[in-house]
């Protein structure tokens, strides 16, 4: 039972972040139609700056993850302009190749810069975790569950209570009429590159701090935050936080009942479980094939 | 191509090993060879059919797995004192048994394309390739994990009592190579260019028009993969039995990605695409090595050439290239072919 | 089974739903073989999406179709087209990237019968078959006056021309039920006038056309019989005399100058 309790735990904490590189995923894949490859790469890019902040430059810890998600941003707008904004109106396949090379280029060009070696940074926190009764919580994790769901809430605000998060969500819904009721969709697919790409920055900056920084720690992440837009259904925030979560037990629990070594395949056993039995994802409305 | 053409082609080709003194560079054709084989299997379901797979290398894997294991044998223990056994058989009932072994996941692959479309299918087709690789990794007692399979036996074929050939050395093994990959273009070609693979193309371009004149859209998807599934599964096969190692590092991502950039860059939905991909992009990293270029720079160097083609020459190389000639004013080749 | 003026599609409670909107309220029809049926209406009346749902592309709520007693409800629509029942699409559909002989080529699927295996192996009978469809592919683009631009990006074609192949395309898989979707929409009165002559030589092969349309010279001219929907359900049914006799019809529908203008 404890045992249990205890992976609960780590689950919400590892979830609040997988929920973050849903939520930024699911809004670019939904809003844009782009299978973003390099979503990824803006995770470990998150964890980089983090760590050339914090390690290189001797930065406040809190201050290096701000100008992380910022940095994050900023080279999402960047991506999304140089390479997304002249194919706006080219199918998905014509995208997700341009961003199969975006991805392959930076992963490189990060390990260039990084070398393959992995590195840790060192956070402000006490060593000593905190403990409530069965539970023991490191404080370096329950600051990143803090700021996962202040960002996902943030996030959420964006979405339902700016002019922004209007014209994205007039965008996803009926992009032909969103641009004749004069939505700028250059500029929302923009904002929605950028602020789908510091969604992922912060939880490589979340996470960077708690595990080790590596050039290929993006891979994995991309291809979870995938499984998570799927469980979740395109385009909604809640069902990427939901998405996120479950995905997060899943793994908690298939690494500590099953083998630690599946524990990253549970999330894609789960994506073509579930695709297979509703193709559409979990939380989508039907969508008409044919 | 005219029949001149590529018959002085295939004869150059023949000839390669009796005058290229440096085995070197004949490995580099062998393993661009295997990589052409793969390549053309994928242009059949991303170039023809238009399924956004990106799971390839999964039966490519499967294929190097499946017929190492038979060859080497192999037992696994399913229950606690339940345990699997095979002896080693002959490599050649092997690399049967992993084509088909490939071909059976391509065909469940092919049935769920039919459910899951667009986007979501790159992600199963990914995921499936991931879940493919935890498990060799992982799943030490039937495939050695990161220790890889060592000493597979390379291809022997004979009349028992007879004689007997194995494909050790190289010019041998290139031979092999060149041979497939003659039969799978062939049959590719006879593939596109019958009524399945005009099924294919319209499922491509048009599928509710495809549809209403009788198309069965689940038939000819199935068929694609299946057909895909089994080249690739074959390659790997080859692979297998040349390099006589295999490790779990066959199913990476990259592959699938370097596999796609050979059929997008050479021009997908087009017979000789992946042929003119395959050249340029299993022979570019050893071009790039002798420049002492790092293996990061290389694969930066293909990303960008990914994103430039894709804006430049969206329709590949060996379209463009036909364009150019045609434009020139030459006759127009026989409109005919599939179109890309 | 196919008796002159026995019925060939039978549509019985058709209604289709969409959300909350009910597009087709409870209609039932017949179309009679070897006759021309069109149906008219405003557009939203609910004729596309009766053809979507006779040929497979849409799920009916509920109601029974059925064509020469065979149940085409619940039918994907590549099998209700092997039943011989096969449609053109409202918004122009061809094959682009391909030539209008490929365009053909494709729509003669239905046609052959080489099996995957067959044709792996290369089999003469592949090669002879592949042949006899060439013939047939010609045949078709004469039917409807297209043979000169066998060879053609289907995408070149100008607009009149395309919607040709569309029919073309749909011809090639021998339908015995030819459901053509506004087929003349946006043609000049020379291209409808051209193409009233090529429906004329369909009917002549024996095959029954059920219609949509708005342009109302081409409906009076080649119907046999017409059906008036609006809002999803009829609202009537006749020769074309009677429909343009029906007050309620030709006040809504047809515009107040034929009801002066008489048969």
């Amino acid at each position: 039972m404890e045992q249990l309790l205890q992976h609960g735990a780590n689950a919400l904490i590892l979830g609040g972040t997988y929920a973050l590189l849903g939520i930024g995923l699911t809004l670019i894949f939904g809003i844009m139609r782009v299978v973003n490859f390099t979503h990824g790469e803006l995770y470990s890019f998150g964890a980089y700056m983090m760590y050339a902040a914090v390690m290189l430059a001797g930065a406040d810890f809190f201050l290096a993850l701000v100008l992380a998600v910022l940095l994050g941003i900023a080279l999402g707008a960047a991506i999304e302009l140089l390479l997304l904004s002249r194919l706006r109106g080219a199918d998905i396949d014509t995208t997700m190749l341009v961003m199969i090379g975006a991805w392959i280029a930076l992963q490189n060009a990060e390990q260039l810069a990084w070398t393959g070696v992995a590195k840790s940074i060192d956070t402000p926190f006490p060593a000593t975790p905190l403990v409530l009764g069965p539970v023991s919580i490191s404080w370096n994790r329950l600051f990143v569950f803090v700021v996962a769901l202040a960002l996902i809430v943030a996030a959420y605000a964006v979405i339902n209570r700016t002019r922004l998060g209007r014209a994205m969500r007039a965008t996803f819904q009926d992009r032909e009429t969103a641009a004749l009721m004069g939505v700028e969709i250059g500029f929302v697919h923009t904002a929605t590159f950028a602020l789908g790409s510091g969604l992922a920055a912060a939880a490589g900056a979340l996470l960077g701090p708690v595990f080790v920084v590596y050039p290929t720690m993006g891979d994995l992440a991309s291809l979870k935050a995938f499984a998570i837009v799927i469980l979740g259904g395109l385009g909604s925030i809640p069902g990427a936080t939901i998405g996120g979560f479950i995905l997060a037990f899943m793994e908690e629990l298939g690494a500590g009942y099953v083998s630690s070594g599946f524990r990253d395949g549970m999330g894609f056993l789960l994506i073509i479980l579930i695709l297979i039995v509703r193709p559409t994802g979990l939380f989508a409305q039907k969508e008409r094939i044919g | 191509m005219t029949r001149g053409i590529t018959i002085a082609w295939l004869a150059f080709l023949l000839s390669v090993p009796l005058w290229m003194t440096d085995l070197y560079v004949l490995h580099v054709l062998i393993v661009a060879g295997i990589f052409i084989i793969a390549a053309m299997s994928l242009n059949l379901l991303l170039g023809y059919t238009g399924q956004l797979s990106l799971g390839h290398v999964a039966f490519f894997g499967i294929g190097a797995y499946v017929s190492s294991l038979v060859a080497l044998g192999f037992e696994v223990h399913v229950l606690p004192d339940w345990a699997v056994r095979l002896e080693p058989k002959p490599v050649w009932l092997g690399m049967i048994l992993g084509t088909a072994f490939a071909a059976g996941c391509g065909w469940v692959i092919g049935r769920i394309s039919f459910k899951v479309r667009g986007a979501y299918f790159v992600i199963v087709t990914v995921s499936f390739a991931e879940v493919v690789r935890l498990v060799a990794l992982n799943w030490v007692e039937l495939t050695q994990g990161p220790m890889a399979l060592n000493n597979i036996p390379a291809l022997t074929l004979g009349i028992p009592g007879l004689f007997e050939f194995t494909f050790l050395r190289k010019p041998a093994n290139y031979y092999l190579v060149l041979v497939v990959t003659v039969v799978c273009y062939v049959l590719i070609r006879r593939l596109v260019h019958s009524r399945a693979g005009r099924a294919m193309i319209a499922l491509r371009e048009n599928e509710p028009l495809a549809t209403s004149v009788g198309v069965d859209v689940t038939r000819y998807l199935v068929l694609a993969t299946v057909v895909s599934a089994a080249m690739a599964g074959a390659a790997g096969a080859l692979y297998a039995h040349y390099v006589r190692i295999v490790d779990p590092d066959v199913f990476l991502f990259i592959y699938t990605v370097t596999m796609v950039i050979m059929v997008i860059a050479g021009g997908k939905g087009t017979l000789a695409g992946p042929i003119v991909g395959g050249l340029i992009f299993g022979l570019l990293p050893e071009v790039l090595r002798g420049f002492e270029i790092k293996p990061e720079v290389q694969w930066v160097v293909y990303g960008v050439l990914m994103i430039l083609v894709v804006y430049f020459l969206p329709q590949g190389i060996v379209p463009a290239v036909r364009g150019w000639w045609e434009r020139r004013g030459r006759a127009p080749q026989a409109v005919q072919e599939a179109a890309p | 089974m196919s008796v002159q003026g026995a019925a060939a599609l039978s549509v019985e409670g058709l209604t289709i739903r969409f959300g909350g909107l009910t597009a087709v309220d409870n209609v039932s029809f017949e179309v009679r073989e070897g006759e021309v049926l069109s149906l008219i209406g405003p557009n939203g009346a609910g004729k596309t999406t009766a053809f979507n749902a006779i040929t497979g592309y849409v799920e009916a709520a509920s109601g029974e179709i059925r064509y020469r007693g065979v149940r085409l409800t619940g039918l994907a629509p590549h099998a209700i087209a092997a039943l011989g029942v096969v449609r053109t699409f409202q918004k122009t559909s061809v094959f682009a990237g391909q030539t209008v002989h490929a365009n053909v080529a494709i729509g003669l699927h239905l046609r052959s019968r080489q099996t995957p295996l067959a044709i792996l192996l290369g089999l003469p009978s592949v090669a002879r078959e592949e042949r006899q469809l060439e013939r047939e592919a010609e045949e078709v683009l004469r039917l409807v006056g297209l043979e000169a631009r066998s060879g053609d990006l289907a995408a070149s074609l100008p607009y009149g021309e395309l919607r040709l192949l569309e029919v073309a395309v749909a011809l090639a898989a021998r339908p015995k039920l030819l459901l053509l979707d506004e087929p003349v929409s946006g043609m000049n009165p020379a291209e409808t006038g051209s193409f009233m002559r090529l429906l004329a030589r369909i009917r002549a092969q024996g095959i029954t056309v059920l219609l949509v349309e708005h342009d109302m010279k081409m409906v009076m001219g080649v119907s046999d019989r017409i059906i008036c929907l609006n809002q999803g359900r009829i609202i009537a049914t006749g020769t074309p005399a009677e429909i343009q006799g029906n007050p309620e019809v030709v006040r809504a529908y047809l515009g107040e100058r034929y009801l002066h203008k008489g048969a």
